[in-house]
C-alpha cells in the first residue's frame, strides 16, 4: 500500500469529512422545536406563580391554620369567614360518589376490553368510550340536572330531598365521566401483562374468569391503582357538572347524598363569574382555593405517573 | 484460485483497536481491520458477534442509537472518522448504506432516487441523475415506464435494488450493505450479487452477511467475527477472529474457530 | 387417549373414563355459569357507558330539538324574551376562539412532539423534566388553567384584558398536552427505517424529519389536533374566569373586550329560572353535539383512511 497516495487523498476535498457549512438555519429550527417543548415547563411555572403569588396577600387577612381547619366558608358575609373545609368536604364527597361508579364500571370495561373483546369489538367499544370522554361537561351536567336528578329523586322517596341541588347526584355523574379514563389506563396496564403469564394459567386448566381475576389483575395492579388515582384526580378537578348539579353550596360543612354542597372547583367558577375587584380578599380567596386544588391534584398525578411508569418498566 | 495474492489497493478504512459500547455494555472490542478500495469486503460470523455494529460505525449510523460510543481508531482515507471536526452528515454523504430490510420511502420510484440528490442540493439534470442511478442498479429496464408509481408496489428484490440506486444517486465513495439479501428470494439475491460485482469497479463495498456462500461468491476479502467466550459469564463481546482473502478464509483459515464456522460445525 | 383404555374395555369402564376425561362443554356447569355471569357483569359496565351517552343525546333532542331554528343561530341573546333569544355572539365567539386555539396548538404541539420524539436526548435531565411536566400538565384541572389565564393572560404579564385572544390562549394551553401526546404517538408509528434511510443518504436529521417522518406522521397529528379542537369547543370552566361569562349582545372582536362562547352561554341560559331558557340551553347543547359529532367523524375517517400498516 502506498502511503503517499493515501496522504494525497486525505487532503483532497472530495473525501473531506468536515461540515460544508455551520447549518445555522437548522440549529435555529431545532432551537425553536426545543422552545415549543420547553414552553410546557414555562406553563407550569406560570401556574405556580399565578396561584401562589397572591397567597401572602390572602394570609395577611386569614390565618393559614384557620383557612385549613375552619368549617365556615362565607367570603361575602359581613363577618367574612374563610374556613375551607366545607369546600374540601364537598370535593371529597364528589370523589367518593364518583369512585363508587367509576371504579367498578371503569375496571369492568377494562377487563372486558383486555381479556374478552376481540379486535373487532375493541374497534367499536374504544370509540364509544372516547365519545363519552369527549362529551362536553356542560351537556352532561345539564342532563343530570334536568333528567337524572329528578329520576333519582323519584326512585328514592325514602331519601330526604329538600334542595334542587345534590352533591350525590353530582358525584355519580362525575363518576360516569371518569369511566373512560379509568378504563383506558387499566386496559393499557392489563394488556401490558405478558401473554405467557396467561398461557401458564390456562395450561393449568384455569377458566377465563380466573385468569382475568387471579393472574392478570394482580400482575397489572400498579397500573390499575394508577387509573383509580387518575380518575379521582379527574373527579376533584371537574367543575361544570359539580357547579350545575351540586350548586354553589352552603357555607356550612354538610355531608349527605341529597345535600347541596360547594366543591372547590365550583366555588372558583362561581366566584370568578361575578364582578370581583382585583386585590380584595374575595379575589385572593380564589387563588387560595385554587392553590389547594392544584396541590391535591398534583400529588395524585405524581403518584399515578409513578405507578404507571412502574408497570411500564416491569413489562417493557 | 485466481484471487490468490491480490494486490491490495488504497486503504479506504483502517480500523485499529476499535471498540463499540452501548451504554455500559461492550458490544465489540479490539477490531483491527483494513478495507481496500474497489473491493468487496465481507463480514461474517454468528449472530451477536458485532459485525453489524462494526458496519454501522463505518458511516456513523451508530450515532443514532442513544448511548453508542466508538473507541479506538477508525480512519477513513487517513482521516479520523470520530475526530472532533468530523461532521456525521458529511460522512453519510460519502459512505452510503443499504439496510437488511428494503426500506423505500413512501414515495414514487423517481422520488425515491431523487430524494438524496435533491436534499443534498446536487447540481445537474435530475432526470439524468435518476436514470443513471437506476441503470447502474440494473433496475432501469424494469421501471422506466412506471417511474411515478409508488415504490411499495415493487417486489422485494426490486425494492432493495431501488435502495441501492438511491444510495448510488448521491455519488458515494463507499456502499455499506447490512445483510442486504436476508429478506429476499434466491433469484433476487443472485441479481443483487451480480450487481455488487458490477458496482465494485466504481465503489468500495462492505457487506455483512449471514450467508457464507454469499461471502464466498462475491467478496474479495472476508473478516470473520465471533463472540468472545473467554470474558466470563453473561458477557457477549464480539471480536474479530481473522481477516484475509476470501479464498483463504474458506479453504485454509489460520484460526480453528474460523474453520469450525465455515465448515458448519457451529454458528 | 385411546391407548389409555384397554381394547376390550367394558362399557362401565368407558363410561367412567368419559366422566373424568370429559372435554366437552358442560363438564363444569358451575364454572360455566360463573363465567357467563362475569362476562355479563363486564358488559353491563360498557352498557352503562353507552346508555349515558345516549341519555345525554336524548335529553338534548327531546328538550331542545323543537327550539332549533334560524333564530337560534342569528339572534342575539335576550334576558327577557327567551323565545327570541339566540346564540349569535356565542357562536361567533367560539369560532374565533377555536381559530386562535388552532393557530397556537399546531406549531407548539407539533414542534414539541417533534423535539421530544426525534431530537431530545433522553439522558439529559431537562428533557426528562419536560416529559414529566407534560404528563403532569395533562392532569391539571381545567379550572386551574382558568386561574392561570386570569392572572397571566387577562391581567399580569400579557394584560390582554377580557378578550377572545385571552380565551384562545387559555384553552390552547389547556389542550396542548393532549396535542403533544397524540402527535408523539403519530411520530412513533412511523418506522425508524424511514429516518435511517434518509440519514444514510447524507440528509441531516432535520431534513430527514421534515421530508420523511413528518409527512408520514401528518394524518395522525391532524387527528390529534382535531380531537383537541373538539375538546376545546366544549370547554366551559376556564372560560368563566377569562371573560366569556359576560352577557354580550354584540359580535365579538378577537382583540376587543367582551365576548362569549357557546358552552358558557348555554350554562348562562340554563341558570335562569324560566323554563323557556332551559329549552334554549338544551337547543344549544344539541347544536354543540352535532358540531362535535361532525368533527369526531372527520377524525375517525382520517384515522381509517391513513392508517398504514408498515
Amino acid at each position: 500500500m502506498s502511503s503517499s497516495i493515501q496522504g494525497a487523498r486525505s487532503g483532497s476535498t472530495a473525501n473531506s469529512l468536515r461540515a460544508p457549512s455551520f447549518r445555522l438555519g437548522e440549529r435555529i429550527v431545532i432551537g425553536l422545536l426545543f422552545g415549543a417543548a420547553a414552553i410546557s415547563v414555562g406553563v407550569t411555572i406560570a401556574i405556580v406563580i399565578s396561584l401562589f403569588a397572591p397567597l401572602p396577600g390572602f394570609f395577611e387577612y386569614v390565618n393559614p391554620w384557620d383557612f385549613l381547619t375552619g368549617t365556615l366558608w362565607a367570603p361575602s358575609f359581613a363577618d367574612a369567614s374563610f374556613g375551607v373545609l366545607p369546600l374540601v368536604a364537598g370535593t371529597l364527597q364528589v370523589v367518593f360518589y364518583a369512585m363508587l361508579v367509576g371504579i367498578p364500571l371503569g375496571l369492568g370495561a377494562a377487563i372486558y376490553l383486555s381479556e374478552y373483546a376481540g379486535n373487532g369489538v375493541r374497534k367499536i367499544v374504544k370509540p364509544i368510550l372516547e365519545v363519552l370522554e369527549g362529551l362536553p361537561t356542560v351537556a352532561t351536567g345539564l342532563f343530570a340536572v334536568f333528567w337524572l336528578k329528578p329520576w333519582i329523586q323519584e326512585s328514592t322517596p325514602f331519601l330526604e330531598w329538600t334542595s334542587p341541588f345534590s352533591i350525590g347526584v353530582a358525584g355519580l355523574t362525575v363518576g360516569i365521566i371518569t369511566i373512560p379514563l379509568i378504563a383506558s389506563v387499566s386496559d393499557d396496564a392489563m394488556r401490558a401483562v405478558p401473554m405467557a403469564l396467561r398461557e401458564g394459567a390456562y395450561a393449568l386448566g384455569a377458566t377465563k374468569m380466573r385468569v382475568a381475576l387471579k393472574v392478570v389483575l394482580p400482575a397489572a395492579i400498579s397500573g390499575i391503582v394508577a387509573s383509580f388515582v387518575l380518575g379521582a384526580s379527574r373527579a376533584i378537578g371537574e367543575t361544570m357538572v359539580v357547579l350545575l348539579v351540586a350548586g354553589g353550596g352552603s357555607p356550612q360543612l354538610k355531608i349527605g347524598f341529597t345535600e347541596p354542597a360547594g366543591a372547590m372547583t365550583a366555588f372558583i367558577a362561581s366566584r370568578a363569574t361575578g364582578e370581583i375587584a382585583t386585590g380584595t380578599i374575595d379575589y385572593y380567596s380564589i387563588f387560595a382555593v385554587g392553590a389547594l386544588l392544584f396541590l391535591m391534584t398534583l400529588i395524585m398525578n405524581m403518584i399515578a405517573i409513578r405507578f404507571v411508569n412502574k408497570f411500564r418498566e416491569v413489562y417493557d | 484460485m485466481e484471487n490468490n495474492n491480490k494486490v491490495a489497493g488504497n486503504e479506504v478504512f483502517s480500523l485499529s483497536n476499535m471498540s463499540v459500547h452501548y451504554g455500559e455494555s461492550l458490544a465489540v472490542d479490539g477490531v483491527n481491520l483494513p478495507i481496500y478500495e474497489n473491493e468487496i469486503t465481507a463480514m461474517i460470523g454468528p449472530s451477536g458477534c458485532g459485525k453489524s455494529t462494526v458496519l454501522r460505525s463505518l458511516n456513523r449510523m451508530n450515532d443514532l442509537i442513544p448511548g453508542a460510543k466508538v473507541g479506538g481508531q477508525v480512519l477513513y482515507h487517513g482521516q479520523d472518522m470520530y475526530g472532533p471536526e468530523v461532521d456525521p452528515v458529511q460522512v453519510r454523504k460519502l459512505i452510503g448504506m443499504v439496510f437488511q430490510k428494503p426500506n423505500p420511502f413512501p414515495k414514487s420510484i423517481y422520488d425515491n432516487v431523487a430524494f438524496g440528490p435533491q436534499t443534498l442540493g446536487m447540481k445537474g439534470d435530475m432526470d439524468e441523475i435518476v436514470e443513471g442511478a437506476l441503470k447502474k442498479a440494473a433496475l432501469w429496464d424494469d421501471v422506466k415506464d412506471r417511474l411515478k408509481d409508488n415504490a411499495f408496489g415493487m417486489s422485494g428484490g426490486q425494492q432493495q435494488r431501488l435502495c441501492i440506486a438511491r444510495a448510488i444517486a448521491v455519488k458515494p465513495d463507499v456502499i455499506l450493505m447490512d445483510e442486504p439479501c436476508s429478506a429476499l428470494d434466491p433469484i433476487s439475491t443472485f441479481k443483487i450479487e451480480d450487481l455488487m460485482m458490477e458496482l465494485k469497479k466504481d465503489y468500495t463495498i462492505v457487506i455483512v452477511t449471514h450467508n457464507m456462500q454469499q461471502a464466498a461468491r462475491v467478496a474479495d476479502r472476508t473478516a470473520f467475527f465471533t463472540v468472545d467466550t473467554e470474558r466470563g459469564e453473561g458477557s457477549r463481546v464480539g471480536q474479530l477472529v481473522e481477516f484475509d482473502e476470501t479464498s483463504k478464509i474458506f479453504s485454509n483459515p489460520a484460526d480453528s474457530r474460523t474453520l469450525d464456522y465455515v465448515t458448519g460445525k457451529f454458528g | 387417549m385411546s391407548q389409555g383404555i384397554p381394547k376390550r374395555a367394558s362399557g362401565a369402564a368407558m363410561a367412567a373414563a368419559a366422566v373424568t376425561q370429559n372435554i366437552y362443554k358442560g363438564a363444569n356447569n358451575k364454572a360455566l355459569v360463573g363465567g357467563i355471569m362475569f362476562r355479563l357483569l363486564l358488559l353491563s359496565a360498557l352498557g352503562i357507558a353507552m346508555i349515558a351517552i345516549l341519555a345525554v343525546i336524548a335529553w338534548a333532542l327531546v328538550e331542545g330539538a323543537a327550539r332549533v331554528n334560524v333564530g337560534l343561530f342569528v339572534n342575539n341573546p335576550s334576558s327577557f324574551r327567551p323565545e327570541e333569544a339566540g346564540y349569535r355572539p356565542a357562536i361567533l365567539g367560539t369560532v374565533q376562539l377555536i381559530a386562535g386555539v388552532i393557530l397556537l396548538i399546531v406549531p407548539l404541539g407539533v414542534g414539541a412532539a417533534t423535539y421530544l420524539e426525534l431530537f431530545a436526548d433522553r439522558t439529559r435531565w431537562y428533557n426528562r423534566l419536560i416529559e414529566l411536566n407534560i404528563q403532569n400538565l395533562a392532569g391539571v384541572p381545567s379550572i386551574v388553567f382558568g386561574i392561570l389565564g386570569l392572572a397571566f393572560i387577562v391581567r399580569g404579564v400579557f394584560d390582554l384584558g377580557f378578550v377572545v385572544a385571552a380565551g384562545s390562549a387559555t384553552i390552547a394551553i389547556l389542550v396542548l398536552p393532549t396535542v403533544i401526546l397524540a402527535s408523539r404517538e403519530a411520530i412513533r408509528a412511523v418506522p425508524s427505517s424511514l429516518l435511517d434511510g434518509a440519514m444514510a443518504l447524507g440528509a441531516t436529521r432535520l431534513q430527514a424529519v421534515r421530508k420523511m417522518v413528518l409527512p408520514s406522521a401528518a394524518p395522525g397529528m391532524l387527528t390529534g389536533v382535531i380531537l383537541a379542537v373538539a375538546r376545546a369547543i366544549g370547554e366551559a370552566a376556564p372560560l368563566l374566569l377569562v371573560g366569556a361569562a359576560t352577557f354580550v349582545t354584540f359580535d365579538p372582536n378577537f382583540w376587543q373586550d367582551g365576548y362569549s362562547a357557546l358552552p358558557v352561554m348555554i350554562y348562562n341560559y340554563a341558570g335562569r329560572p324560566q323554563e323557556e331558557f332551559h329549552t334554549l340551553a338544551a337547543a344549544g347543547v344539541l347544536v354543540m353535539l352535532v358540531v362535535l359529532f361532525f368533527i369526531n367523524s372527520i377524525a375517525v375517517w382520517l384515522r381509517a383512511r391513513y392508517e398504514r400498516t408498515w
